[in-house]
């Protein structure tokens, strides 16, 4: 192949990439904020101190707040598991943690309400003790932990695969105890792939729609998420309120993206 | 950590934010009835703080009014519904035994504050010259109204069709060949109210969109630079809008007469006249005296009348292969 030729397919693929950013990507995020900018700054800001969208907002990241924690120790504990003990059973626990992701969100969140709803087998106890899981935060807080619970498990488990368990064995026989093993050997080694797995965990959290929309019940000022808030404003013909809720969202986005650029960086700078 | 002590912050702020004494009551509603509870609401709260001394708190829940039953059934503990089908309180019954078999003879008329009935939207100046059910299969008139299988909007519009032409025609065969000529009229079936207006307005489909007279007058308002007008004809269906107490969630809420109440409240004058002003066709004397103007006359006939009762319907003309199934496939032959 001569040279020139070489050349006009780099081209040809580079436009095409391009493009195809640019029409897939950059244009729909452009026309969200545009939209949302349609009514002016005085729409934004009114439609922003509404207390449904302040309160939308709050129970976002109040749910993502902890939903985040809790994935992150529990993701951390069964990588930890598997792949430094060998078990019967250790390929079923991998293929059950991959299950949030085979099943459809909607399922899932019908799984739940069908468990802890008030024909669920435990519809009983919970009346008795006068709890209410569904269609509450707590219901919104149980799916979105399942919807996002691979996301730390699954970075980790290739890593701490191909790691190996030589560095600890060494730490374990100069005498270093099992919590030493972890934050001194363990932990800076995974510290990447921790990372990115909850920076993908959060962004689940903060985006999901199918299984929180099955047990929120959408009561407005109570149960509503910002992303089950943008399809009611949408409903209430409120097309700018939508498109205001769906830029804070994607703001939300490019936020977390940003925070893992920047401890991207950091990290580099203190590794050398 | 940030996200932690911000969890932990969010929590106490969320939990601290419900007052314990304070009563609420949570009103599951059908989807577009957002902007008319959002302007009765503050009236009941204030009526009953002057008549009791009590602060209320009513909170809101839209959505299709089968799911909000659905939801119910699964535990939402609403303490009122405030829907648009009947079938879907009876649900009610008869999946959870929440509510008494009688609901309806309850409240005053069936239980149903307002009611509706079905209207055509037609564009500028009416230019197909649709008065009535039997200018719909005019020369060239195209139609739009969603689908009959997943739209309670639909059925309506279906059994008023069905309704007006079983009294226009001389036998149920023609008011039958009449159907099957009103269907193939439909350029499209979108499954939900809001879904058809959008293909009526933004997608610019057919002449003729049917929906409920309250939608109709609302969606005219939203698109004031369209000029579209209003055809209500002159046979009619009565759609009504049915409200109920849940027994088992009031009971538990302890909210039994703050629900009853509040659903007294909605025949009161105030609660009619603002329901009148959503194109709400009201029972109140002075209210309908006052807002005559804006509901031209029509004759009502009742689904009970026409077809047998709601769950008849539901078997022998929105089950599979049956009437309303049977009328398209002849209406492609």
């Amino acid at each position: 192949m001569n040279n020139n030729a070489g050349k006009g397919i780099r081209r040809v693929l580079i436009a095409t990439g391009v493009t195809l950013s640019v029409l897939l990507l950059l244009t729909p995020l452009l026309l969200i904020f545009i939209a949302a900018f349609s009514a002016g700054i005085g729409g934004v800001i009114q439609n922003l101190s509404d207390a449904d969208m302040l309160h939308a907002i709050g129970l976002t990241l109040l749910v993502a707040g902890i939903t985040v924690p809790i994935n992150l120790v529990f993701g951390t504990l069964i990588a930890w598991c598997v792949t430094r003990f060998t078990f019967p059973g250790r390929h079923l626990l991998l293929t059950l943690i991959d299950i949030p992701f085979a099943v459809s969100p909607v399922v899932a969140g019908l799984l739940y309400l069908l468990l802890y709803g008030s024909n669920g087998p435990f519809a009983h106890w919970l009346d008795a003790a006068d709890m209410q899981l569904m269609f509450a935060w707590p219901g919104l807080v149980l799916v979105t932990i399942f919807v996002s619970c691979p996301f730390v498990v699954k970075e980790l488990v290739p890593l701490m695969s191909t790691l190996g368990t030589e560095q600890e064995e060494a730490a374990v026989l100069l005498g270093a105890s099992g919590w030493q093993v972890f934050w001194q050997i363990t932990l800076p080694n995974i510290r990447w792939a921790l990372l990115y797995g909850v920076i993908l965990t959060n962004a689940r959290a903060v985006g999901e729609f199918g299984a929180v929309s099955v047990v929120s019940g959408t009561i407005r000022g109570q149960t509503n998420t910002l992303p089950l808030h943008i399809e009611l404003l949408q409903q209430d013909y409120n097309a700018t309120g939508a498109f205001i809720a769906a830029a804070l969202l994607t703001l939300m986005a490019i936020a977390t993206l940003v925070v893992k650029a920047v401890l991207q960086s950091e990290l580099h700078k203190t590794n050398t | 950590m940030r996200k932690l002590i911000l969890a932990t912050a969010l929590v106490v702020s969320t939990l601290a934010h419900v007052p314990a004494h304070a009563k609420e009551i949570l009103n599951s509603s059908y989807d577009i009835s957002r902007e008319l509870f959002a302007e009765i609401n503050p009236l009941f709260v204030a009526h009953w703080q002057a008549k009791t001394g009590e602060t209320l708190t009513i909170n809101q829940s839209h959505g299709g009014s089968s799911r909000q039953a659905q939801a119910i059934i699964q535990g939402l503990r609403a303490d009122v519904v405030t829907f648009n089908q009947s079938t879907d309180i009876d649900i009610l019954h008869q999946r959870g035994k929440l509510l008494p078999e009688n609901w309806r003879e309850r409240l005053a008329n069936n239980s149903s504050p307002y009611y509706s009935t079905m209207a055509f939207l037609v564009r500028k100046g009416n230019p197909k010259n649709i008065q009535d059910w039997a200018d719909l299969t005019n020369e060239g008139v195209t139609l739009v109204f969603p689908n009959p299988k997943t739209s309670g909007n639909a059925r309506y519009t279906y059994l008023g069709a069905y309704g007006a032409a079983k009294q226009r025609l001389a036998d149920d065969a023609a008011a039958r060949s009449w159907m099957v000529e009103f269907l193939k009229r439909v350029v499209v079936f979108d499954t939900g109210g809001r879904g058809a207006t959008t293909s009526f307005i933004d997608r610019e489909l057919g002449d003729v969109l049917i929906t409920f007279e309250s939608e109709v007058n609302n969606i005219i308002k939203q698109y004031p630079d369209l000029a579209l007008e209003r055809v209500v004809p002159k046979t009619n269906i009565l759609a009504e809008f049915p409200v109920a107490w849940v027994d088992r969630n009031v009971a538990r809420n302890g909210t039994e007469t703050q629900a009853k109440a509040y659903l007294e409240f909605l025949y009161s004058e105030q609660a009619q006249r603002v329901l009148a002003s959503y194109f709400y066709r009201v029972y109140d004397k002075t209210v309908v005296n006052d807002t005559a103007a804006q509901f031209p006359e029509t004759q009502l006939f009742t689904v009970e009348d026409q077809f047998g009762s709601w769950d008849a319907v539901n078997t022998t003309h929105f089950g599979n292969n049956a009437e309303l199934d049977k009328l398209l496939a002849e209406g492609r032959r």
